[in-house]
């Protein structure tokens, strides 16, 4: 970075403030074109809400924005739109029932005599798309037949329709896989040359430094320091995002913990368990006091088998034993009965309830077990709900406040409440630390021990290979819908040869072109 | 701990006034002061010795407000499931319609008007049920299964009936709506207990969380176990036992039913009140003493049209304009406005006092 650039966005001394919580204190920020600049901290610092003042959702209480040097006054997102500034956020905002070309133009259709030139539009939406790399996208197709990943990229087009200058990226991987963010990266890296400033979040820190030049560091709401990406070492960084000494964050939770706890007797077994076009059939037997890791890629059918055990989908086959009993779990209601409990991958929209509070979102699952006759006497409620606030270190400590407020870590650790105050026998948690900080999933990490040396099952599914390795006594590993490895995690397993289990099966079968690079 | 209750008493009346029905009892009030100015004498009331009843218009409009109370509590729980129930007004028109038709040939004891009472009562619920049977089960749009049930149920009032206005007198039926207690129609303060139980199910109980709940997020409330379909069973059946009660209540005043106009366009009263009283169309958290307030308004705003001799041609759009004007108060964008336009107002005038 040369010293004649000067910023495009400048942020100074920026403060907000909720009713209970102070969300930005005196943050300064600068974001230079063509660099990619990555926001660091952990769920709760002011990530998120840095960003919302920059598009005009939120309006700081003080502080000023310098845009291109110039004072910016941002009152609402069409200001931060007219400016310049475009957004594309962690879940894809476009119409997945209108066509590329349409999500890409709307709003900044082509006009002729009359009314909108709807070729001439696809036309500049395929220009666009190109521009990015998208030759192949037919703009005439409708979005909701694309991947995620096209989507993401197809929401980036939609900003460079209007010659943005800044680009705020908010967590635009959380859902991708491998090849597609490599895809992502790729659009990042020629946006940049081309001289736009990018703003980037992410919780991997992997792609933080395979992509960014620069990064800020917030904690509670607080500037920490910027860095060149390359000045600054992992160990360092983490450090500075979670303000703890450096040997406490290199100890993992739990990490010398994993092999104390005793695997009991087994509480569910099933056998042909399976849902067409979910997964074929499978055995799967859980134990009391055992961790079993789900391995797969996106997609492999491990969420699938999950919502299978909990009952979240019918299954088509099987036969189900919960402890000694033949039983049929068709709904979730019946799997919450029989003591099976299932944390969402889709926290957002299948787990917490928006509007409800805390303490509702705790109470929820416990008092759907019980029907609504009888309710959760007070003194009950409090009890349970006060315990796991405190034991999971929800944040902030009020439970009657509205769940949307707390950030995805907490909300995490809410609904983990949740399903503990069920008092579940088996407890299945799909991708329970995506996308929440590293304080948090370590402290989710450490109750997942914690649990399963209380005596409860414990299934566990992860993308990220490393934690299932280090979490789980077992691990079951799944491709395309079906199980193909049962693996005990005896010591000597790692990420790697997970990986090379996925990407040998089925090399005989002519399934090579599934194949992971 | 002092220092702690001081500012909660002052949040309490802070959330008074910016509760979603202070809008409603406002507008209560302001139309009570417009008839007041019509007629000084509008709020006074009178004792009756002769059946120990107070007389005045107040207390005419507290009877006209027990049918929409009913029906407006039970759409309000059927809302905030992110329903709706248009069959309200014929389900009342079928309880009229059998309690009427079995008076008519019962003898005039309190027996046979328990039994008739029964009879609405149980039909209601059995209608009640099947919409919740048509949402729950057979999984169709409350839209579209409570307008089939609209239809159909007066279509059933006018088989019951023969297609008569059937007329029927009992005493201890009629004193339903037509007697008195302490001096209170006797309508009213049935009305206010059944509300007052209602509201008492629901808190107490876990069905009022539950059923926020599956309004508000029907996916994540199905994996935390919550049994929408029973549920729904249940709050379509309490919507249909309401309307039943409802009709009832506006059978028993004239002791005749009219097929073609008892419940008549109620569905719409019931639903107005439901969203005066602050609770959204879109579901999720429901107000019971809201929608209690809604249908108080809608009464007042009844008896007003006819006091201020508004000719009846002209009354659907006086009623329309009263509750365009509340909808539009209560809109937070125009509050929004509102309040920024008062600050503007403050602003340069302290401006002004710097210069000086």
């Amino acid at each position: 970075m040369n010293a004649a650039t000067s910023p495009i966005i400048e942020m100074r001394d920026i403060s907000i403030s909720f009713p209970g919580v102070k969300a930005l204190d005196g943050v300064d920020f600068r974001l230079l074109p063509g660099e990619v600049h990555t926001l660091m901290g952990e769920n709760g610092a002011g990530k998120s809400t840095l960003i919302k003042v920059l598009t005009g959702v939120y309006t700081p209480d003080q502080g000023s924005i310098l845009f291109d040097g110039a004072p910016l006054v941002i009152n609402g997102t069409a200001d931060a739109q007219q400016a310049g500034i475009s957004t594309v956020y962690q879940e894809v905002n476009l119409c997945t029932n209108l066509t590329v070309g349409e999500n890409v133009m709307l709003g900044n259709e082509t006009r002729g005599r009359f009314g909108i030139d709807w070729k001439r539009t696809h036309e500049r939406a395929a220009e666009v798309l190109a521009r990015l790399g998208l030759h192949d996208v037919d703009p005439r197709r409708p979005l909701g037949e694309l991947s995620l990943a096209v989507q993401q990229l197809v929401a980036i087009s939609r900003s460079m329709v209007t010659n943005s200058r800044v680009l705020i990226l908010d967590e635009p991987t959380s859902s991708l896989d491998n090849v597609e963010v490599e895809q992502l990266f790729t659009v990042i890296r020629q946006l940049r040359s081309e001289g736009v400033a990018i703003l980037f979040v992410s919780h991997f820190l992997d792609q933080v430094y395979a992509i960014s030049d620069r990064m800020t560091v917030l904690r509670n709401g607080q500037f920490i320091g910027e860095h060149l990406t390359r000045d600054l070492p992992r160990h360092e960084l983490i450090a500075e995002m979670i303000g703890k000494e450096l040997s406490l964050v290199q100890s993992p939770a739990g990490d010398e913990s994993r092999r104390d706890h005793v695997v009991g007797e087994v509480v569910y077994s099933a056998s042909g368990l399976g849902r067409k076009g979910a997964i074929e059939p499978v055995d799967v037997e859980l134990r009391r006091g055992e961790v079993l890791g789900l391995a797969g890629l996106l997609g492999s059918g491990r969420t699938e088998l999950a919502r299978l055990i909990s009952g979240a989908d019918k299954p088509d086959t099987g036969e189900v034993t919960v402890q000694g009993a033949r039983v049929s779990i068709k709904t979730p209601a019946d799997g919450l009965k029989r003591r099976i409990a299932l944390s969402s991958e889709n926290r957002r929209d299948e787990g917490i309830i928006r509007d409800l509070s805390v303490r509702e979102n705790i109470l929820l699952g416990l008092q759907s077990t019980r029907g609504w006759a009888r309710p959760v006497p007070r003194k009950e409620a409090d009890g349970l709900v006060d315990k796991y606030v405190r034991e999971l270190n929800v944040r902030p400590a009020d439970p009657s406040r509205p769940i949307r407020n707390l950030s995805g870590g907490n909300q995490q650790k809410a609904l983990l409440g949740r399903w503990l105050a069920t008092k579940p026998d088996v407890l299945i948690l799909d991708e329970p630390t995506r996308g929440i900080d590293i304080g948090a999933k370590a402290e989710i990490q450490q109750q997942v021990l914690q649990l399963a040396s209380e005596g409860v099952a414990i299934v566990f599914i992860s993308s990220e290979l490393e934690e299932v390795v280090r979490l789980c006594d077992r691990i079951l590993v799944l491709k395309d819908h079906r199980l193909i490895a049962e693996l005990d995690n005896d010591g000597s397993l790692t990420a790697e040869s997970i990986v090379s289990v996925i990407a040998n099966d089925g090399a005989d079968a002519d399934r090579t072109e599934r194949i992971p690079s | 701990m002092t220092t702690e209750s001081a500012p909660k008493a002052g949040e309490r009346r802070s959330s008074i006034l910016r509760s979603q029905y202070f809008g409603g009892i406002l507008a209560i009030v302001l139309l009570l002061v417009v008839n007041l100015i019509k007629d000084p004498g509008y709020l006074s009331i009178g004792y009756n010795s002769a059946n120990g009843a107070l007389v005045g218009n107040v207390i005419d409009i507290l009877r006209a407000a027990a049918p929409v109370m009913m029906i407006a509590v039970g759409m309000c729980l059927v809302i905030a499931t992110s329903g709706i129930d248009l069959s309200v007004g014929s389900v009342m028109v079928v309880a009229g319609a059998v309690s009427m038709e079995f008076l008519s040939t019962a003898p005039d004891t309190v027996g046979s008007a328990l039994l008739a009472l029964g009879l609405a009562l149980g039909l209601s619920l059995l209608l009640g049920l099947f919409n919740g049977f048509l949402v729950s089960v057979v999984g169709l749009q409350p839209f579209i299964s409570t307008l089939v049930m609209m239809m159909a149920g007066r279509g059933v009032a006018k088989v019951v009936t023969g297609g008569q206005n059937t007329a029927a007198s009992n005493g201890a039926f009629r004193w339903i709506a037509n007697g008195y207690v302490f001096g209170l129609p006797v309508v009213f303060l049935l009305a206010l207990l059944v509300v007052v139980l209602v509201a008492v199910l629901v808190r107490r109980s876990a069905l009022g969380l539950m059923i926020e709940a599956i309004g508000m997020d029907p996916t994540a409330a199905r994996l935390a176990g919550v049994n929408r379909r029973g549920l729904l069973m249940a709050v379509y059946s309490i919507s249909g036992i309401m309307a039943g009660i409802a009709g009832v209540f506006a059978t028993a005043s004239v002791m005749t039913v009219d097929v073609s106009k008892t419940g008549d366009q109620m569905e719409m009263d019931a639903i107005l009140a439901v969203v005066i009283g602050g609770t959204s169309l879109a579901g999720g958290k429901f107000n019971i003493a809201g929608a209690t307030i809604g249908a108080l308004l809608i009464a007042t705003l009844d008896k007003t049209v006819v006091f201020l001799g508004i000719s009846s041609s002209a009354t659907p759009a006086f009623k329309a304009i009263v509750i365009v004007v509340l909808c539009l108060l209560q809109s937070k964008r125009v509050r929004e406005a509102f309040l920024r336009r008062k600050s503007a107002v403050a602003a340069p005038q302290k401006e002004k006092e710097v210069v000086a």
